[in-house]
């Protein structure tokens, strides 16, 4: 057991702790709105140009070469200064590592730029309105044609899709293929003709969902990602980093329970909250230590089967309470539109997406259990 | 940066598993529930070191830290010792006593009797004093683990007062077994009841492949996973004597309570009647659990440390 940050990795935090302080912008409107997705971006951009967008990558792509403690650490910063979300986050947590890992050289030469200095941006293109939790049933094709490939059928719930230019996403390429044979990873420009994408709100009322249509879409043979054929294990790749740590490092919740603790020395907390804002601290810094564990045995190669999805389960169930928890203090003011109640309607989200909590459930108790399949 | 047991810890975690599958069975502890004090059992784990696991090398101890504590601690409930384990080994650690086994100390938290007195040599009470006892056990008060029976006891206070430091160390040390004891005791429980999920049919398939079955037990392991961590965090920050070891200790107890207590309430559930009897042995680990959710401070009263720790201030 060594809790100590190296010298290098306490220089990194306390830079990244400076520059944040300085130039974290406060009171965005949300990025999931057409107006308040341009003035994200320009914080992506300002990010992008002190090389603190991508701190993981290699410093040729953008990043600092940063170890994943060093990423840890600076995610807990960025939070902690009240850093804003990352409108970038679906290519730069999710698709890049499925980059790095099945990417040839030219799709990272050529991408990887791009979308750290937030040029190209990017969405999932999972769903299909019959295809949710039960992914592998997906029914959007890929016909093999001269030179390429054409797409047709539809995605939905696409997250920030109306805004973004580019969609990773999942196409049954062998039409005599079932549930997971048969299936490629494509890159796709939303500019492609044939591709139509139609903005719809979410929960909370902002249009941060899409449905992309495809119709006889054209794109390349460069544009499949990882092999033909071979598109639901390159994409549980992603949905691994999308599970575990990439997407939902322990700062954000660590910096959410000290703003709820903030909120709560302004009230007047009763016993019963006193005991839940305890849980809440504990729980979050649960998930940080959990978190620090998983990485030192991921490093050793004693990771487990099915462990992100225990992350998963974790932290989405976390924000919820957090933000309930929230509500409760505000008593009345709670219905405010608010960060609170903005936050409260996005935590609900938690349990849905990136798999749903009862997709989480199954794969813990078959590949962490071993218990039977149905 | 490394989160996780230290080489030693993991080896003797490994050794004591071994050792213990076969020194301490079910019948072992149905035995301890019949007053036997399991004397075979305490001698393999004076043998193993384990009692004298604290103490300093020099002193013939194993001289291990609070991070081997917590690993022995974790297979000693997972096999369920019987006796006062975690009160043993902390009382080593500040009164010279044997480390062969044949000692056992209970610790009397209240006034009054005393877990684990009937079945021990000494006791010591949280004021600082250890006794020697020098009859057999006094009157008996009946517990629902009946390996844990309360009894009152007669003794003689030995030359060995706890300084208030070592007292206040004492208790970090009991919290935290107990929280290794308690999840290793859930591990138990889960590794039985996975194991019966998938034998046991009904309607044509094991019951294991339902996800009324599943997402329960997902649910509880998610509970279980995020406790252990924060063992592993407050035994460093004993370790280091930190000033933050009282809040990582309460955060372990109160982890370690709440998350057991839930997987003894799941794993009984999915056993269904087949649990609901004392024939069968998962009553055995359940039990244990519902004791020591609530000894060394229940997860309330954990919460409440935490909160003090925090500063929150409550409106009362």
């Amino acid at each position: 057991m060594d809790l100590r940050e190296t010298e290098a990795e306490q220089q990194f935090r306390a830079e990244a702790r400076d520059w944040l302080e300085e130039n974290v912008p406060h009171g965005l409107p949300s990025g999931d709105t057409q107006e308040g997705f341009a003035l994200h971006l320009e914080w992506e951009r300002a990010l992008f140009d002190a090389r603190y967008a991508v701190v993981s990558w290699p410093e040729q792509y953008g990043g600092r070469g940063a170890s994943v403690w060093e990423w840890i650490a600076f995610e807990e910063e960025y939070y902690r200064a009240g850093g804003p979300q990352r409108v970038t986050q679906n290519g730069i947590f999710l698709l890049a590592p499925t980059l790095f890992e099945f990417g040839t050289q030219e799709q990272q030469d050529t991408l990887l730029p791009r979308m750290a200095s937030a040029q190209d941006l990017w969405c999932q293109g999972w769903s299909e309105p019959g295809s949710g939790s039960d992914l592998a049933s997906l029914k959007s094709r890929a016909d093999k044609v001269d030179g390429g490939w054409k797409l047709n059928g539809q995605k939905t719930w696409t997250t920030r899709g109306a805004f973004c230019t580019h969609l990773f996403g999942l196409f049954r390429s062998d039409p005599e293929s079932e549930r997971h044979h048969g299936l490629t990873y494509f890159l796709v420009p939303l500019d492609t003709p044939g591709v139509t994408v139609r903005g719809f709100a979410r929960l909370d009322g902002d249009e941060g969902f899409a449905e992309v249509f495809f119709d006889d879409a054209f794109v390349p043979d460069s544009a499949v990602l990882g092999g033909v054929g071979k598109g639901w294990s390159v994409a549980m790749a992603t949905t691994g980093s999308e599970r575990g740590l990439t997407l939902r490092s322990p700062g954000r919740y660590t910096a959410t329970v000290d703003r709820l603790l903030e909120l709560a020395a302004d009230r007047e907390p009763d016993d019963g909250e006193v005991q839940r804002l305890a849980q809440a601290w504990m729980d979050a810094e649960a998930y940080r230590l959990f978190t620090l564990q998983q990485v030192t045995n991921e490093r050793a190669g004693r990771g487990r089967p099915g462990e992100s999805s225990l992350n998963k389960l974790h932290w989405s169930e976390l924000d919820i309470r957090l933000h309930e928890l929230a509500l409760d203090l505000l008593g009345p003011d709670a219905e405010l539109e608010g960060p609170w109640s903005k936050g409260f309607q996005f935590s609900l989200s938690g349990p849905i997406y990136a798999g749903t909590n009862e997709v989480q459930r199954n794969i813990v108790s078959e590949r962490l259990l071993g218990l039977p399949r149905k | 940066m490394y989160f996780g047991l230290p080489d030693d810890a993991v080896a003797l975690k490994e050794g004591l598993r071994e050792v213990l599958a076969t020194a301490c069975t079910p019948a072992t502890i149905r035995s301890a529930w019949d007053g036997d004090p399991c004397d075979q059992l305490w001698k393999v784990l004076g043998e193993f070191g384990v009692p004298g696991l604290l103490v300093a090398e020099e002193n013939g101890g194993l001289g291990l830290d609070e991070l081997g504590f917590v690993a022995a601690l974790e297979e000693c409930g997972y096999a369920g010792v019987p006796g006062p384990v975690v009160e043993t080994l902390t009382s080593l650690a500040v009164a010279p006593l044997p480390m062969d086994g044949s000692a056992r100390v209970a610790v009397q938290a209240l006034n009054g009797p005393t877990p684990h007195a009937a079945v021990s040599t000494h006791v010591l009470d949280l004021s600082g004093t250890l006794y020697e006892l020098t009859k057999g056990a006094g009157e008996v008060t009946e517990t629902v683990d009946r390996s844990r029976q309360l009894a009152t006891f007669e003794g003689e206070a030995l030359e060995i007062r706890l300084s208030d430091d070592d007292v206040a160390l004492f208790e970090r040390r009991g919290a935290l077994g107990t929280a290794a004891l308690l999840l290793g005791l859930a591990r138990r429980q889960l590794d039985l009841t996975v194991g019966y999920v998938k034998t046991r049919q009904q309607f044509g398939a094991p019951i294991g492949s339902f996800q009324a079955i599943k997402h329960p037990l997902a649910d509880a392991v998610v509970g279980t996973e995020f406790a252990w961590p924060a063992v592993l965090r407050a035994a460093q920050a004993i370790i280091d004597q930190d000033d933050d070891a009282d809040l990582y200790v309460s955060m372990a107890k109160a982890l370690a309570s709440d998350a057991a207590y839930r997987m003894s309430r799941v794993c009984l559930q999915a056993h269904g009647a087949m649990g609901y009897t004392v024939e069968y042995d998962l009553h055995l680990f359940a039990k244990r659990t519902w004791s020591l959710s609530k000894d060394w401070g229940t997860a309330s009263d954990h919460r409440e440390l935490v909160a003090e720790h925090l500063g929150i201030r409550s409106d009362v």
